[in-house]
């Protein structure tokens, strides 16, 4: 069955096609995870400044990761048009936002009261503690919370296809929207999607573990 | 005409919500049904594997697959995976092939919140519970399941709200998908003046999805025990 769901040397055909749509897949994910990660972390450092901040960010978070990305794409098409490119990148953006700022909250939370003292006791002052200190501490939590945004972003990148932009999304909707359905792109778009949140995520825990050694040493 | 004045006209005219069909308010309703079936059948799907293999404390490999692919699987691909599947062996609904792909993203949210809920309860509770005299249903009942409670929710929450949101992506394989009909459509005829039913059902899938996302939270008031709330809250 699979024999004839694939047409192999339609993937082979059109390889080029393929990667160009991956590239581009590449490119709207990562553009909008670090949106959401310039607008976490500064947002997490000024929640713990002021705590009673904490309930309505998150409140606000929360209400943008609920409304469906399908919706939010639409609803910014009159706004700001159908080819912009902030129309899909803002809504993918707010949607990683809940995630990475909790990450980040909980990364800077578990510093040791401790270790700030010592680092004051040092002489540290606070742009230099904050940097050397409670950043590198924080950052295994955070890059948690990007492989977690990064991998649904991945998903939620087909979406936009919608919009005309696509990457693997493209294909899985030019499978459907041929007079006869056409599995094998389908299954391209979907597997690919897959493939390509699979390879971010081995990287990002690869990068998790490069920035944090002592993690690793700790475990074994 | 402006784009407000449209929808404002689009907005108050009866026919928009009541049209027999297609109207706003048929389209809520197969959006529920849809989503409700499928919430239903992800919960029965879910829950029991995860419960048994957390009460076990077993099985935390396959607990760990089914999250990562649950978050790595595109909803859009696997909707039109499916759908296509079903028209080449020949079926014709457009009701079950849907409610197939909304189950597999419903599932892996609910199995996997269930298993962390159980496993997360504390082993010496258990130890002080089976110390009692409790037999392991008993514990699974009286202990585990109270505690695990407001997690296993959230994961029924993010479960209603996943399906909630795909429901509408439906509409891009073929009449189905409840108020995703018109965003789609929307997205076709937006110079044809459909900027504004899409705009219109989106506002409205939105507010069903905030709803939604409210009204589980409302249920842990009222399910979990209070006990076990002040816990929480402590």
């Amino acid at each position: 069955m699979l024999a004839q769901l694939v047409r192999w040397s339609w993937i082979g055909d059109n390889l080029d096609d393929i990667g160009v749509a991956t590239v581009e897949h590449l490119q709207l994910t990562v553009l909008s995870v670090l949106l959401g990660l310039v607008v976490a972390v500064p947002l997490a450092v000024l929640v713990r400044r002021r705590r009673w901040l904490e309930g309505p960010v998150s409140g606000i978070a929360g209400v943008l990761y609920t409304v469906p990305s399908l919706a939010a794409f639409a609803l910014l098409v009159p706004v700001l048009g159908l080819t912009s490119l902030w129309t899909p990148v803002l809504p993918l953006a707010t949607y990683s936002l809940l995630i990475l700022l909790r990450n980040t909250l909980t990364g800077l939370d578990s510093v040791p009261e401790q270790l700030r003292e010592a680092a004051d006791a040092m002489g540290y002052r606070p742009l230099r503690r904050f940097l050397e200190v409670e950043v590198p501490l924080a950052l295994p939590a955070v890059v948690a919370g990007v492989r977690v945004a990064t991998v649904t972003n991945v998903g939620l990148v087909t979406v936009t296809a919608l919009l005309g932009r696509g990457g693997l999304g493209a294909f899985i909707l030019d499978g459907i929207r041929r007079s006869i359905p056409f599995p094998t792109s389908i299954i391209v778009g979907t597997v690919g999607a897959i493939l390509l949140a699979i390879a971010l995520d081995l990287a990002l825990l690869w990068l998790q573990r490069a920035i944090a050694p002592w993690q690793r040493r700790a475990a074994a | 005409m402006s784009f407000w004045d449209r929808f404002v006209e689009w907005a108050t005219t009866a026919e928009t919500w009541t049209a027999p069909g297609d109207g706003l308010l048929a389209l809520l309703a197969e959006h529920l049904r849809l989503a409700g079936v499928a919430l239903l059948l992800s919960a029965l799907i879910a829950l029991p594997p995860a419960v048994w293999l957390a009460h076990r404390r077993r099985g935390r490999v396959v607990a760990t697959v089914v999250a990562n692919a649950g978050r790595a699987i595109p909803s859009l691909g696997i909707l039109v995976l499916v759908a296509v599947l079903a028209i080449e062996q020949g079926f014709s609904t457009r009701f079950w092939p849907l409610i197939v792909a909304l189950v597999v993203l419903g599932v892996p949210p609910i199995f996997t919140n269930a298993y962390t809920a159980i496993t997360a309860v504390d082993p010496m509770v258990l130890e002080a519970a089976r110390a009692q005299g409790r037999t392991e249903r008993q514990v699974l009942r009286e202990v585990e399941l109270p505690l695990g409670l407001p997690l296993l929710i959230d994961g029924l929450r993010l479960a209603a709200v996943q399906i909630v949101a795909t429901t509408a992506l439906g509409a891009v394989v073929g009449p189905t998908g409840g108020l995703g009909r018109p965003i789609v459509r929307g997205f076709a005829s937006l110079r044809g003046g459909g900027d504004v039913e899409l705009v219109g059902a989106s506002i409205l899938v939105a507010l069903l999805s905030l709803l939604v996302d409210r009204g589980t939270t409302l249920l842990t008031r009222v399910v979990v025990p209070p006990g076990v709330r002040r816990l929480q809250a402590g």
